[in-house]
């Protein structure tokens, strides 16, 4: 829809309100702050509730995860797999324990399915790679990002 | 005309000549940064101090990009089109002063390329040159957008020149002068003394209306915003260079950046007195202990000086205006331009003839 709106004759010249833009954008110049993050420098801090890269918690380099297939379980991209094994003192373990982050949705149901807080969603959000990965349990057992 | 005098030519326009090409990437890089601060954003900042050499790595990135020219274009007249936008853009520097005279040793070295006695004729004719440049590239590049680029661009360019025409002839009828140099000399003369401060007889103090006009015109003929309908990147994609890639890409580029320097050039020496010394500078040439020659290669040197402030004055504004007002739209333009600008610039001329007539000026 066009609006006709009633302009006075001064508006209408358009020179007084070019130069009211004008002294707007060089206010922004010398007064406005930079709102740019200079990436590899800085980073964005998010909410530490952001669902990022998994990791496996792990207490004294043992992880907490005790295969019992929860988290495979409620995974709607089903991209958690994990072959479960016996320690000599009859406890269970993960002897695999592999997410594809490529078919992960980042939904964080596995973090609330887990029963030991073993599995966890971190806020790294830098995951781009230049092959299609699927990474093991040493490589998520490694505590980045841990909180 | 001797060996010496057409040395002294030869490296005047080969400093010219340099100076023109160095001005576009200095301008990208002004331009960039300045829009990056404008819009609180950073801008390049990686490459060299500032990120001053970013115009080089673009440079060096244009040369040695593949130069693939698409199947379905005339050939010839695709070639052409950048040569030809981009020639009329550097010849058009030629009759602009850019100093006074200097006299050495009984010989008169003028500090202009060419003092032509039709001056702003020439600068009028050249630049209209241009448009055949956007033309050729839109009609050869075989392609709708470019195609639409190309004719927004001579209907644009035929009505603005008209407006710009007749808001020169103020300036004309002012100075009773075609040539640069004279006007720009008679800009010398005080118009109103007002106790201590002498104000000088710039065209912009002698027509107030006709340098809006003109600089309105400007925008228009160098298609930059709010007039770069020809461009209308989100309207056309590109225009008329849109099939254009790598160096070609980067002579259109040039071309627009040069053709900024033009006019900048010719507003600052048609309505800022040219290289007449910007106030304070006289005083400060008094006050130099120089005499005889030195002191006349101060006052050239600070004459040079004061003409590329103003144009580099001008060069800025051209940038600041830019990512201050949007694009109009093409019957905005239309409207604009027939309906507003060329009944106000026959009005400057009617009230130009008057103040001449009734002898204020």
């Amino acid at each position: 829809m066009l609006l006709k709106r009633k302009k006075s004759a001064v508006q209408q010249f358009y020179l007084k309100e070019i130069i009211n833009g004008l002294f707007i954008t060089i206010k922004q110049m010398f007064f406005g702050k930079d709102v740019t993050i200079q990436f590899p420098e800085q980073r964005r801090v998010y909410s530490p509730r952001y669902r990022g890269m998994h990791y496996i918690k792990a207490v004294n380099g043992v992880e907490n995860c005790t295969a019992c297939m929860l988290c495979p379980t409620v995974c709607p991209a089903e991209c958690i797999h994990i072959e479960a094994g016996e320690r000599p003192d009859k406890e269970k373990y993960p002897v695999k324990f592999e997410v594809d982050f490529l078919r992960c949705c980042f939904c964080g149901m596995c973090e609330e399915a887990c029963p030991k807080d073993a599995i966890k969603l971190s806020t790294l959000y830098e995951m781009s790679t230049s092959e299609r990965k699927v990474y093991d349990k040493d490589y998520l057992m490694e505590q980045r990002g841990n909180r | 005309m001797d060996i010496i005098d057409i040395a002294i030519k030869l490296g005047m326009i080969a400093a010219v000549f340099g100076a023109l090409v160095n001005v576009v990437p200095i301008m990208v890089w002004v331009e960039r940064r300045g829009s990056a601060m404008m819009q609180n954003r950073r801008g390049p900042n990686r490459i060299g101090p500032f990120g001053l050499l970013q115009s080089l790595a673009d440079g060096v990135k244009f040369i040695w990009k593949e130069d693939r020219i698409p199947a379905h274009v005339d050939r010839f007249y695709y070639i052409l089109a950048p040569i030809v936008s981009l020639i009329p853009a550097f010849m058009t520097f030629a009759v602009i002063p850019f100093a006074s005279t200097l006299v050495i040793d009984g010989r008169e070295i003028v500090f202009q390329l060419a003092d032509l006695n039709i001056g702003i004729i020439y600068i009028l004719s050249i630049t209209s040159l241009s448009v055949y440049g956007i033309i050729l590239a839109a009609w050869s590049s075989n392609n709708k957008y470019a195609l639409l680029g190309g004719l927004r661009s001579s209907a644009q360019m035929i009505s603005y020149e008209l407006s710009m025409g007749i808001a020169l002839v103020g300036v004309l009828m002012v100075f009773s002068s075609v040539s640069l140099r004279d006007i720009a000399l008679m800009q010398g003369q005080t118009l109103i003394q007002l106790g201590p401060i002498a104000i000088p007889k710039w065209g912009v103090f002698v027509q107030p209306l006709g340098f809006l006009i003109f600089l309105t015109t400007v925008f228009a003929e160098t298609n930059r915003l709010p007039f770069d309908l020809p461009e209308g990147e989100s309207e056309i994609i590109a225009g008329y260079h849109l099939e254009y890639g790598s160096m070609k890409f980067a002579l259109f580029f040039m071309a627009e950046y040069v053709n900024m320097t033009i006019g900048s050039a010719v507003i600052a020496t048609l309505y800022f007195g040219g290289w007449q010394l910007l106030p304070g500078m006289d005083f400060l040439l008094q006050v130099l202990p120089l005499s005889g020659l030195s002191l006349e290669i101060a006052r050239i040197g600070l004459e040079i000086s004061s003409f590329l402030v103003k144009v580099f004055f001008f060069l800025w504004f051209f940038v600041w205006v830019r990512w201050t007002i949007p694009r109009f739209r093409f019957d905005q333009v239309m409207t604009f331009g027939w309906k507003f600008l060329l009944p106000l610039s026959l009005l400057n001329l009617v009230l130009t003839s008057l103040m001449i007539y009734f002898g204020v000026i």
